[in-house]
């Protein structure tokens, strides 16, 4: 039973009537369609996909910037603001439950598919010589090396708990309104991110020309290149959002109370790095 | 309308009236509309477990729904029954009220019905203590393939209901869609413990009156198992969707008494061995062909069709197919990659096209894909000999 | 009862004047969380209709035994559509829209959180759903081999050996997957921070616990899924094993992941109604609902015990003896949480002073027919008695008690009791009356013969049966066929309220109680610009 007397006045902002939603929700079906056709072999579908990607550049373009124009202007309170932190963490969220599934898949291989495999009553066995290691591709898998975990890995390691420092360390600098130590602070932290993808980059191409160990290498490549590969997609995003908000900083954006962009993407970054340390010590290390 | 509309709301009430007879009848009732009459043991106990249960939620249904259905009669508006307020238990007296549903309800999950599930699933997973014999079952699309381990017997059973009954240009025969052309024979009273597997996709064993229902996975071995305990002929289907003839893929047992099982496995053998011993054998192109029709329709026609025109997109034509009229070997007489031999040997990872080499004999290989080269406007004109795909093996 | 409000009601817009678009571009760039609402609302119906019009194609190929209208292939991808566009399109939609509608409404709050982001997560549905259906269409045309043909489930390695749609399915769910969880992450938002000043959360209308249940389970369980068909895609088309056993990977794999997804995702369809239903019967009983604590905490225990039984759905897929063990008592203790919903929904009629208008017959019909939906569930449970049970049109008749009766029909209730308020005129309520009791007796007619059928050992998803099976599936299709054309009822009694009718008070109901109910009907275009501040 709700009573309730007095009224409490206080606005909040509602955006005017957008575009840009509909329209971005048209490059992803495009770009959807484009890469179904592509994989079954319809030469239009590279075609529909670049065309799809050219939509989605603009919406993003335009509908960041659209938003970063209104804070800028004062739109947004308090009170918006808490709305979009709280939205932060719950995508956030959704993209934990996104890489516990592959973790997952990583677990019941290792766990539970793999012994299976070796373990059937020798009898009538499926598999015969099959033994039951880690790293596995499986009985029929190809050959190949899996991937150490102190060379590039460890190397890699440290430089993305580095740019995590360094990225609260330049939110120290904005708290204090210390713009050079948050404008220095950012730049070192994208210039490890790259560096991180960098070194990625190479590993991959070692693993593929070297090592054998492709996408085909059974449920190790799976799990491996998955993993890695999503999480090297995320540090890329969280790079291209950290450089956005480098721009922003040198353009004078943010003050000491209110920066959540910011704050956002640091959050994404550290998830990022947490995520790399399960990587670690799951996928390269154990 | 307002006579109509008293009309459905009786016709309503009846239907509910009708619902709340039925459900407890179900426990008693004849077979037809339960469970067909079980045979193993696990079966029995099955069936048991289900009309215990089936007692209890018609009992709770009853019961929960009675009580709604009074207040639904007596506390009206139209009466005049005034609201009360009241938002929750209050005081101990209708607290205690309030928890013995549930006490109760813990009581049938885990005391009622939860310890008979605890053995019953005990004893269904205890597949080797004493198992008499082994049975290994291999699921493809779409058929079964049944091997007996200890005497060396291994065929193929497919469904033999004709295609013109189900297009309905036939009459239905009596068992429509449950009769195999090679039924599983076993024993009466013996402890079969059953392997599974598949070479495709998911396909699962059912026979309703064993009480057994289990997947045969590619690549990997499940089990199970029965003992049978009246001799009959018992029927199921495959219950997982395996593609587009998993409505045609039916499971035909023949329970026997031991010594005629004994019988059949001695005429079995000496038929199989016939069959191999054609391999040795030179054949005439016409004895080829004739063979190779018939396997050519029972194993080959549910994807190829039977003019060998395909289904496209998903399953190739085999007239005019670039593989069929392809080289048929290496000069050298060796196997030639993606020819038409490779292809039924083989089969292709990851398509529908399974490796034929495991379920069929040399005669009939040879025999279908001579059969191939030289139908359907195919006019290759040459053939290979059973020896010569023994020798491939 | 709420005391008299007094709140002048805003109809103009105070601070920010809107341009006001009219025509479509209205509903394309649209920022309100009531346009959002009805174009959800819409989208659903329209669904419901295209994914009911597939099945009857199904009902009537099944009606005799023999192939008549279709091939199995093409039988195959109607069954696993009709799902798809039933749970993600129809149900699912739905429930967002009147999440859309109401809850701002009824915690006071101005919006959604999110408005723009709100549009988006609608704007991705028609484009989902194109995905799911174009193969059909394609096909016409010769291209590829139709929709996807492995059912609702999608389990591999069928998934991996089937054709263009399969990726289409695919697609359409990861689309699918974002609508979810952005209409999630907005509903969270909106509930923690924009209730009115002085709504606690234990003074938070149970629907919207319900949906917050609902929106935590969409964020935990729908990136699974995306998870799941991404490793599908990639062993279809990027050469990794994660389902096959040749390179150390298992089709098992991919079962646990689904369905990881997929239990949850049955009480993501409810939840919602669950908090729906106990305004209804409150409502019309005229009485406070009861142990509302009660209820919220059994939706918190609902969504945290679903995520750890999921594995009940193949326990014929050979797992070792303690996980079917565990998975059957732990499913079974779902039961628990459930009975208290049922022990509340009769304690709130219990000493009312009931009137029958159409939302509380269907609340009603709901409560009865879902109880043997979870009656049935409790069954299924049974590891034993599942091996008979399972992949039978057993377990279809239990789920279609669970989502159409259960959640269907929970749909019904809620647009019945809010469309007056929501188009300000009063429906017809014979219409509405007739469409109830046709929908409840054609609905037993058609699933309630499934259950013997199962029973008798029919398998599901097969295009043509034995003829032992061939009379109960007659009167299933007829079944179906009445109950399919009696929605038609449905959708002339919403349009002719939409276009006019007896003007509803704002109050609508004697017996409601609620903050929406304080609005005109039809509320203003901003509602609650000012918000109420809760004793
Ligand atoms: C909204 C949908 C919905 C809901 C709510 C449920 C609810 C439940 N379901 Fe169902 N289920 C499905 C949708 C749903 N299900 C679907 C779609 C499938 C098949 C999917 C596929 O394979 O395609 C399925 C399949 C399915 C299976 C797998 C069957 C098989 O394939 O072999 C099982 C097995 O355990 C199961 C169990 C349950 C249980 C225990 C509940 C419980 O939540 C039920 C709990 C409720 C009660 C127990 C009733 C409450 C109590 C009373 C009425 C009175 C008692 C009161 C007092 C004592 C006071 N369901
Ligand atoms: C919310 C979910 C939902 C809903 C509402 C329904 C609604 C219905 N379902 Fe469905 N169904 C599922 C979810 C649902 N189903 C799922 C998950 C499966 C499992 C799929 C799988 O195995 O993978 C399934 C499978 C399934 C089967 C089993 C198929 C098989 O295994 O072979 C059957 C068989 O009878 C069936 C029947 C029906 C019927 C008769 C309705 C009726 O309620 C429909 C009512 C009809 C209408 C609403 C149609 C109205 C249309 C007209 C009047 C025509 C006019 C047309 C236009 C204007 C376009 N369904
Ligand atoms: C379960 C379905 C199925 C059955 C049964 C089947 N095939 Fe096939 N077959 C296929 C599929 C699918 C392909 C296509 C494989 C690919 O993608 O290359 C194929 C391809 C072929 C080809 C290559 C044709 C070409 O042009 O690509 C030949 C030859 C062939 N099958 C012969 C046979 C013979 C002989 C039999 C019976 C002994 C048989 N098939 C039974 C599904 C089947
Ligand atoms: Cu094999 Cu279905
Ligand atoms: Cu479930």
């Amino acid at each position: 039973m709700t009573t309730y007397s007095s009224s409490h006045p206080q606005h909040y902002f509602v955006p005017q009537p957008s575009p840009y939603p509909f329209i971005l929700s048209g490059g992803m079906f495009l770009l959807a369609l484009g890469f179904i056709l592509k994989m079954n072999a319809f030469a239009a579908g590279n075609w529909i996909m670049l065309a799809a990607t050219a939509v989605i550049a603009f919406v993003v373009y335009n509908w960041f910037g659209k938003v970063i124009g209104e804070n800028q202007s004062g739109s947004y309170s308090e009170w918006e603001d808490k709305s979009f932190r709280f939205g932060m963490v719950w995508f956030i969220a959704s993209e934990v439950a996104f890489f516990a599934a592959f973790f997952g898949a990583l677990f019941y291989v290792r766990n539970i598919s793999v012994p299976a495999l070796a373990g059937m009553d020798p009898a009538f066995t499926l598999w015969k010589d099959f033994t039951a290691a880690w790293p596995s591709a499986g009985p029929k898998g190809p050959a190949f090396t899996p991937m150490g975990a102190w060379g590039i890995p460890a190397l890699n390691t440290t430089i993305l708990l580095t740019s995590g420092a360094t990225l609260t360390w330049a939110h120290w600098g904005l708290l204090k309104n210390n713009r050079s130590q948050l404008n220095l602070g950012l730049l070192l932290t994208i210039v490890l991110g790259v560096t991180f993808l960098g070194f990625q980059a190479y590993e991959y191409y070692h693993a593929y020309t070297e090592l054998g160990l492709t996408l085909g290498a059974g449920v190790y490549g799976a799990t491996f290149f998955m993993l890695t590969g999503f999480h090297g997609f995320h540090v890329t995003l969280g790079a291209i959002m950290l450089m956005v908000v480098y721009g922003r900083c040198l353009q004078g954006h943010f003050t000491a109370e209110r920066h959540f962009a910011f704050e956002g993407v640091a959050w994404y970054w550290h998830f990022v790095d947490v995520v790399w340390l399960g990587l670690f010590i799951l996928v390269y290390w154990l | 309308m307002k006579i109509l509309y008293r009309f459905c709301l009786r016709a309503g009430i009846s239907l509910s009236g009708l619902l709340l007879a039925v459900l407890p009848s179900l426990a008693h009732a004849d077979y037809s509309w339960n469970f067909p009459t079980p045979v193993t043991p696990i079966a029995r106990d099955t069936l048991e477990i289900h009309n215990h249960f089936m007692i209890v939620i018609t009992i709770l249904f009853v019961v929960v729904f009675g009580i709604m259905i009074y207040s639904m009669v007596k506390h009206r508006k139209s009466v005049g029954h005034q609201p009360a307020r009241f938002t929750g238990p209050t005081g101990t007296v209708q607290w205690i009220w309030a928890l013995v549903p549930f006490a109760i309800l813990l009581f049938i999950d885990y005391v009622l019905m939860g310890i008979p599930a605890y053995h019953a699933v005990l004893d269904m997973e205890d597949t080797r203590t004493k198992a008499d014999m082994v049975l290994k079952v291999t699921g493809m699309q779409w058929k079964w393939q049944y091997e007996y381990p200890d005497s060396g017997i291994k065929y193929l059973s497919t469904t033999s209901t004709p295609r013109e009954q189900i297009a309905n240009k036939e009459a239905k025969g009596e068992h429509y869609l449950l009769e195999v052309d090679n039924p599983v024979v076993l024993p009466v009273g013996k402890k079969v413990r059953i392997l599974l597997t598949s070479t495709d996709v998911i396909h699962t064993w059912w026979v309703p009156q064993f009480g057994v229902k289990r997947d045969a996975i590619p690549g990997f071995l499940r089990e199970t198992w029965v003992k049978i305990e009246q001799p009959g002929t018992y029927r199921g289907q495959c219950a997982e969707l395996c593609g587009k003839d998993h409505g045609f893929m039916p499971v035909v047992v023949h329970a026997v008494p031991e010594p005629e099982y004994l019988a059949w496995v001695d005429e079995k053998k000496s038929k199989l061995a016939a069959a191999a011993a054609g391999s040795d054998k030179t054949w005439s192109k016409e004895d080829l062909l004739a063979a190779g029709k018939d396997v050519y329709e029972k194993q080959c026609a549910v994807c190829h069709q039977s003019e060998g025109q395909g289904l496209a997109p998903a399953f190739p034509a085999l007239a005019g197919s670039k593989i069929v009229t392809g080289p048929l070997l290496s000069p050298e007489g060796k196997l030639l990659k993606d020819s038409h031999v490779d292809r039924v040997l083989n089969g292709k990872e990851g398509t529908a096209m399974q490796a034929f080499k495991n379920t069929l004999s040399d005669t009939d290989l040879a025999a279908v894909i001579t059969y191939e080269r030289n139908s359907f406007g195919n006019k290759k004109g040459d053939l290979i000999q059973p020896a010569q795909i023994k020798s491939l093996r | 009862m709420s005391t008299a409000p007094s709140i002048e009601h805003e109809t103009g817009h105070g601070h920010h004047a809107e341009p006001y678009q009219g025509g479509v571009m209205r509903w394309l760039t649209t920022t309100n969380h009531k346009d959002i609402g009805t174009m959800y609302l819409t989208f659903a119906l329209i669904m419901f209709f295209i994914g009911g019009a597939m099945i009857l194609a199904v009902r009537a190929e099944l009606f005799q035994p023999g192939l008549q209208l279709m091939q199995p292939e093409f039988f195959n991808q109607l069954i696993g559509v009709h799902a798809l566009v039933m749970i993600f399109a129809a149900l699912m939609p739905a429930a967002t829209g009147f999440a859309n509608w109401q809850i701002p409404l009824m915690i006071g709050a101005p919006d959604m959180a999110l408005p723009r982001i709100n549009n988006w997560g609608f704007w991705l549905l028609p484009p989902a759903a194109a995905l799911l259906t174009l193969p059909f269409i394609l096909a016409l045309f010769g291209i590829g081999d139709g929709a996807v043909n492995t059912g609702w489930t999608l389990y591999a390695p069928l998934s991996v050996q089937g054709g263009m749609g399969v990726d289409f399915a695919i697609f359409s769910i990861h689309i699918l997957g974002v609508s979810s969880i952005l209409g999630s992450i907005n509903i969270i938002v909106t509930i923690f921070n924009l209730r009115a000043p002085g709504m606690t959360m234990m003074k938070l209308p149970l629907f919207a616990w319900g949906w917050l249940i609902t929106a935590f389970l969409l964020i935990a369980t729908i990136p699974v899924l995306a998870g799941a068909v991404t490793m599908l895609l990639t062993d279809r088309h990027f050469g990794t094993s994660f389902f096959n056993a040749a390179g150390g990977g298992d089709p098992i794999l991919f079962q646990h992941l689904f369905w990881f997804f997929g239990h949850p995702e049955v009480y993501i369809l409810l939840l919602p109604i669950w908090g729906l239903i106990p305004h209804v019967l409150g409502t019309f009983s005229r009485k406070p609902i009861y142990g509302y604590k009660a209820q919220v905490y059994s939706f918190i225990a609902i969504g945290v015990l679903s995520v750890v039984v999921w594995a009940h759905h193949f326990f014929t897929a050979g797992m070792p003896v303690p996980a079917l063990l565990y998975f059957m008592y732990s499913t079974m203790f779902i039961s628990l949480p459930l009975a208290v919903l049922f022990f509340c929904w009769v304690a709130t009629m219990w000493r009312g002073a009931m009137t029958f208008e159409t939302p509380m017959l269907f609340a009603q019909g709901f409560i009865v027919l879902f109880g043997l939906a979870g009656l049935t569930g409790l069954v299924l449970a049974d590891v034993a008695a599942d091996a008979q049970y399972h992949h039978s049109y057993f377990v279809v008749a239990h789920f279609h008690y669970a989502l159409f009766a259960g959640g269907i029909m929970g749909v019904m209730t809620g647009v019945y009791y809010w469309l007056p308020k929501w188009t300000g005129h009063m429906f017809s309520e014979t219409l509405g009356k007739w469409h109830f009791w046709l929908t409840v007796i054609s609905f037993n007619l058609t699933f309630m013969p499934q259950f013997f059928l199962g029973l008798a050992g029919m398998p599901r998803r097969i295009p043509d049966y034995a003829l032992q099976f061939a009379e109960f599936n007659a009167i299933s299709t007829v079944g179906a066929f009445i109950l399919g054309f009696s929605q038609l009822i449905f959708a002339y009694n919403i349009w002719k309220c939409v276009k006019g009718g007896t003007k509803a008070t704002d109050k609508v109901w004697e017996g409601a109680d609620g903050l929406e109910w304080d609005l005109s009907s039809p509320p203003p275009h901003h509602s609650w610009e000012i918000q109420p501040v809760i004793k």
